[in-house]
């Protein structure tokens, strides 16, 4: 599979990463390179195996439906750039 | 207008009543201080993990068997990434290709007595995210994670309704169905139960036409107002010769008009892959067997045996069946031996009418089940009549005594049936009603009636008023 530039451009905008033009054509190269190794797996033949969704044959561990969190606000905010009234505060954002 | 065939599908949010959140245990108790029920799950602090709460699975299940879906005993959660604020992770883990519930549906009953099976798509869990105030702060937003991390159930219909009001009808059914299974509060003003309305409109016969989703609607009133302006719009749009494109609108409840968030052209594009954090879901045959046992009797089954056990009739047993709260309020007062009909009467009449003007609910009325009972009884028995069982009522909502005894003997409202006491008010109105006597007597049947009014008042209606009738007819021979 061949990336445009104009998907890296989108792709890196959909992972809020900035990629300047310069850098487009580094990180094309190393995408496709990503998507050669993807083909090569899919050449794999796989008829009769039963698709996975992860990598362990595991099974979600369930806990009883309890309250153990206690109020830790003072303490979790510390690393927070900004916080205020209890409040996280980030760049104004309106939708 | 009438050429235009209106489609509507529905996603409904539903929080779920656990406890603890759906992948930590910080508490999900609406309304406390910013921040204060978030925990480092929540929060997406380096290295910390979800564990899946038990409690939120069992209510997934629960829905699934009430509405007859397939249940899948392995289903997937998957990150759904896109940057908000209130979204600390930078995903947010919902299920994608294998949901929980698959299928199913519920039949709605519209005004006019039809009625419409409603096919389900899917439910699937998720986690809610937080909250932003953009009001708050003169140059920064706030942001709260204590809702981060709520179980949500989202259910999905097919695109078959065909007007508002069976959108409507649907939402409100889900909303008595998701209470009943006390599954979710249903408390739309705290956003326990949002739905999200696709509309499109189309020539019948013709192909699904462009649709918009309205987000976020939490009243019936608005889902109304807000599909009517839709609807309008769009014909409006395609009349004038434009195109529909897909978007996600708001609606604005101060101008009753929609207005578009986001269009197609830049919508998200969430790539959503298997949360590598959580491994399949998986209910075992222990777990589902005991959800099974513990289903509550749905609606309809208990619209049925209303009928056949307390020989109601069906609009009654319908209204009583509605919800859970309404249906217990009147099996625990028949349960303390008052009279069945009679006390669907007081429920569906005097109570439902004091509750919606006081805007309380019917576990907040102040007359307890027994307490209804105890007036139910007084009426059954003759002590008082239907008249005066109202201002009793009214005293118990008052907290004017405990049981309906108590008003009765503290206001001395019981019923006079003693013959010597009501002749003696008979003859003293007779006294001074010379004229309507010689109306009755010259074939007038009116003037009883008014000599009967007169009576009433005089004994304070306490008087017995098929006694008193008997009582006059005897006097004036």
């Amino acid at each position: 599979m061949s990336l445009s530039a104009q998907d890296i451009e989108r792709i890196a905008h959909l992972a809020r990463i900035r990629v300047t033009p310069d850098e487009v054509g580094q990180v094309q190269a190393k995408l496709e390179g990503i998507f050669k190794l993807i083909d090569d797996m899919q050449s794999v033949n796989t008829k009769g195996v039963e698709p996975m969704s992860h990598g362990l044959d595991m099974v979600l561990r369930l806990r009883d439906d309890a309250v153990t969190e206690k109020n830790d606000r003072e303490n979790l905010q510390r690393n927070a750039p900004q916080a205020a009234e209890g409040y996280f505060l980030v760049p104004k954002v309106i939708e | 207008m009438s050429q235009w065939e209106i489609v509507i599908g529905l996603e409904t949010h539903v929080q779920l009543t656990t406890a603890s959140k759906i992948f930590s245990g910080a508490s999900t108790a609406f309304g406390a201080e910013p921040n204060t029920q978030a925990s480092i799950v929540d929060l997406a602090m380096p290295g910390a993990l979800p564990v899946m709460n038990k409690g939120a699975a069992e209510r997934a299940v629960k829905f699934g068997l009430a509405i007859g879906a397939n249940i899948n005993r392995r289903s997937i959660f998957a990150r759904k990434n896109y940057f908000y604020p209130d979204l600390p992770k930078g995903y947010q883990i919902s299920q994608f290709e294998t949901p929980i519930v698959q299928g199913g549906g519920l039949t709605i009953t519209l005004v006019d007595g039809t009625t419409k099976f409603i096919e389900l798509t899917r439910a699937h869990l998720e986690e809610d995210a937080g909250k932003s105030v953009h009001d708050q702060f003169d140059r920064e937003s706030g942001v709260d994670l204590n809702r981060a991390g709520t179980p949500l159930l989202e259910i999905v219909t097919e695109p078959v309704m065909r007007s508002a009001k069976e959108a409507i009808a649907y939402a409100k059914a889900l909303h008595g169905l998701v209470r009943y299974l006390d599954i979710c509060d249903g408390n739309m003003q705290e956003g326990s139960f949002r739905c999200d309305v696709n509309v499109s409109v189309r020539k019948p016969g013709e192909p699904f036409g462009t649709r918009r989703e309205i987000k976020n609607l939490n009243s019936f009133k608005f889902m109304q107002q807000a599909i009517d302006y839709e609807v309008r719009w769009q014909i409006e749009q395609i009349e004038d010769g434009k195109k529909i494109v897909q978007a996600t609108v708001l609606f604005n409840p101060d101008t009753g008009e929609t207005r578009a968030m986001r269009t197609k052209e830049d919508a998200m594009d969430y790539r959503y892959f298997p949360d590598p954090d959580l491994p399949p879901l998986v209910i075992d045959d222990a777990m589902f067997d005991r959800i099974k046992a513990a289903m509550p009797e749905l609606p309809e089954a208990k619209c049925a045996r209303f009928q056949s056990e307390f020989k109601l009739p069906e609009y009654d047993a319908r209204l009583l069946s509605l919800d859970s709260a309404t249906a217990k309020y009147f099996e625990d007062a028949v349960k303390s031996g008052a009279d069945a009909k009679l006390v669907a009467n007081w429920i569906i009449g005097e109570l439902s009418a004091t509750l919606n003007r006081e805007e309380k609910t019917i576990e907040q009325s102040p007359v307890s089940a027994e307490q209804l009972a105890s007036v139910v009884a007084r009426i059954s028995d003759g002590t008082i009549s239907n008249k005066i069982a109202k201002t009793v009522f009214e005293s118990l909502w008052n907290g004017d005594g405990k049981t309906a005894d108590d008003v009765i003997a503290a206001k001395g409202l019981k019923q006079i049936s003693d013959v010597g006491a009501i002749e003696k008010i008979v003859e003293e109105v007779l006294a001074k009603s010379a004229a309507q006597i010689a109306d009755y007597k010259s074939g007038k049947e009116k003037a009883l009636m008014s000599i009967v009014g007169m009576v009433m008042k005089a004994s304070a209606g306490k008087a017995n008023p098929a006694q008193v009738n008997e009582i006059i007819k005897k006097k004036l021979g």
